[in-house]
């Protein structure tokens, strides 16, 4: 437990200190949110929901936050390859499970950090939950959006030897999961083929549970959300530590 | 005398290239041993296997006692290592990359706070400690590395190219710390070097690797002795003459070799008069000639018919082989 403290503590420390990447990575989902939401509050009726675009709008945000903030703390650990302290980590008498958990650990608070700076400034543009619950319940789809993509970016940080892959990744798999996921539409209003492929996106289901816990309304039960999520973030832990473990520095 | 390294035909393939080749030394207790030879030439690769970074091919070591492949855990907490490429987070402050490295070897609160304080103030870094590593010189950073290296006291500590692209001063500096660890504090050094005055300067003991392979192992005065007394060095356009020309039994050695020959031999001040009128008798027109006692590069060039720069030449294409391969 303390060798993973100490890893998240590392990346604590790093992300404090790193104001331009806090105001960088939260600059758009915010802009997103005011322009899309704003812009196209007056024309866009969501079918079967009372409250405006910009509501709607919200817990997509929100996920894709933390989604864009948590892949791209995992893949950071390509960037201590290139300085080299990941060997200092590796040449060290922990387990290369300890710090993969302590990495994801880290990454996956940063990103529930952003998630909850988005939160916070939604309150100001028209979120009006009152429920403690329903805070509680996006917190914790917050959470796993933040660990399960953390462990899907050492996966692939551990694959890769330097960045150039890395815009690959972004265009090519995150964006993708982050377009697919009901963040900016009801999956409902998507043309019947396009379904079954936001069904297997696993954002699709934090987007729904964030939703269900911040307007108190969704189009997927938050209870098969939560154990869709739930098992993806496990399996993406496992397929991280397996992947970690074989990492050359 | 205790054995701290002890290496059995220890080995590594990467593919087709034997990077390390069936080699075998000990090292005792409160030695400074220094592995030198040209880039290339297997040398990190070696202090890789050491280090329980890389597996052997086949072969076998132990440090202080502990099998490399088998007590992994023991291994990495007896030694304390330095790579060659700068290994320390720049984000963070001198005492923080200290304290990471504390709590990753679980050294208690109270304890670590003291080893650091004084490891950083035996570097000269105490003043700096709050500051963040980017604003570091390469050479505070080597210090930073090595007191690193130590908080955890090792028994035995490894330094790959200790002072790679620092500048003489500094350089200087870091060979009186080295030596003032292992007098005082009487901690096994290994170290990797393609400096010869850095190896002939620090190590008790030294063993010349070039392709993977030791090709002599003994103390330096032993090395430049087995010369065969001094050395004198003359530049000509006609090098092959010079040799037979020189066929005098006072001669101890002759090669030579890129447009050079390189003439060992016992009392050279005496036999230098008696050299220039050979081979003016012979006609043989000399461009230059210098006399000097013998160096570790006349020990390589004696052993290898290259001198260590043109290895590392050769060594150039193997090492971006090595690097390829470290990479899959």
């Amino acid at each position: 437990m303390d060798i993973i403290y100490t890893i998240w503590l590392r990346n604590m420390k790093r992300y404090v200190r790193s104001k331009s990447r806090i105001i960088g990575s939260v600059s758009m989902p915010l802009f997103f949110l005011l322009f899309l939401g704003f812009g196209l509050n007056s024309v866009v009726q969501i079918p079967g929901m009372d409250e405006n675009y910009v509501v709607f709008l919200i817990p997509g945000m929100i996920a894709m936050s933390v989604l864009f903030t948590s892949v791209f703390s995992g893949i950071q650990i390509i960037w201590d390859k290139q300085f080299g302290f990941l060997k200092e980590t590796l040449v060290a008498p922990v387990s290369r499970l300890e710090i993969m958990l302590g990495q994801t650990a880290g990454g996956a608070t940063t990103a529930f950090i952003q998630g909850v700076i988005i939160l916070v400034i939604s309150v100001f543009i028209g979120l009006n939950s009152q429920s403690i619950t329903g805070f509680l319940i996006a917190f914790g789809f917050m959470a796993l959006i933040g660990i399960a993509f953390t462990a899907f970016g050492i996966a692939i940080a551990s694959r890769m030897d330097d960045m150039t892959g890395f815009q690959l990744i972004m265009n090519f798999v995150v964006f993708p999961i982050f377009g697919l996921s009901g963040a900016l539409f009801p999956i409902s209003s998507l043309p019947p083929f396009l379904i079954p492929l936001t069904l297997i996106d696993p954002l699709t289901y934090g987007v729904e549970g964030i939703r269900y816990g911040l307007t108190g309304s969704s189009q997927i039960n938050p209870v098969v959300s939560l154990a869709v999520l739930g098992g993806f973030t496990v399996a993406m832990t496992i397929a991280g530590a397996y992947l970690f473990r074989t990492i050359k520095s | 005398m205790t054995v701290a390294i002890h290496v059995n035909h220890l080995t590594r393939k990467f593919n087709d290239l034997v990077a390390v080749n069936d080699i075998s030394f000990e090292i005792e207790q409160g030695e400074i041993f220094g592995l030198l030879g040209p880039n290339g030439a297997g040398k990190t690769t070696t202090l890789a296997m050491l280090s329980t970074m890389l597996k052997p091919t086949s072969g076998s070591a132990t440090v202080n006692g502990m099998d490399i492949e088998h007590n992994e855990d023991g291994v990495r907490k007896s030694i304390g290592i330095v790579f060659q490429d700068q290994s320390l987070d720049e984000e963070l402050t001198a005492w923080e990359n200290m304290d990471f490295h504390g709590r990753l070897y679980r050294i208690p609160g109270d304890i670590r706070n003291q080893r650091i304080t004084e490891l950083l103030a035996l570097v000269e870094l105490g003043d700096r400690k709050d500051d963040i590593v980017k604003t570091f010189s390469g050479g505070m950073r080597r210090r930073l590395e090595i007191a690193r290296g130590l908080l955890h006291r090792p028994a035995v500590l490894f330094l790959d190219e200790p002072t790679l692209g620092l500048d003489p001063q500094t350089r200087n500096h870091l060979w009186q710390y080295i030596a003032t660890l292992n007098k005082e504090h009487g901690i096994t050094i290994i170290l990797t070097t393609h400096y010869m005055e850095e190896a002939d300067r620090l190590c008790n003991r030294i063993a010349i690797i070039d392709h993977g392979k030791i090709i002599a192992l003994d103390t330096p005065a032993n090395l430049k002795d087995g010369i065969g007394g001094d050395v004198v060095t003359i530049k000509s356009s006609d090098p092959s003459a010079i040799v037979a020309a020189l066929r005098e039994p006072w001669v101890s050695r002759i090669e030579q070799h890129n447009g050079q020959v390189t003439i060992s031999l016992q009392n050279a001040e005496q036999h230098v008069s008696t050299i220039v009128t050979l081979l003016n008798r012979d006609g043989i027109a000399i461009e230059s000639i210098s006399i000097h006692k013998p160096t570790l590069e006349d020990v390589f060039l004696s052993f290898t018919g290259k001198t260590i720069r043109e290895e590392e030449a050769d060594g150039k294409a193997n090492m971006r082989m090595y690097h390829k391969m470290m990479r899959r």
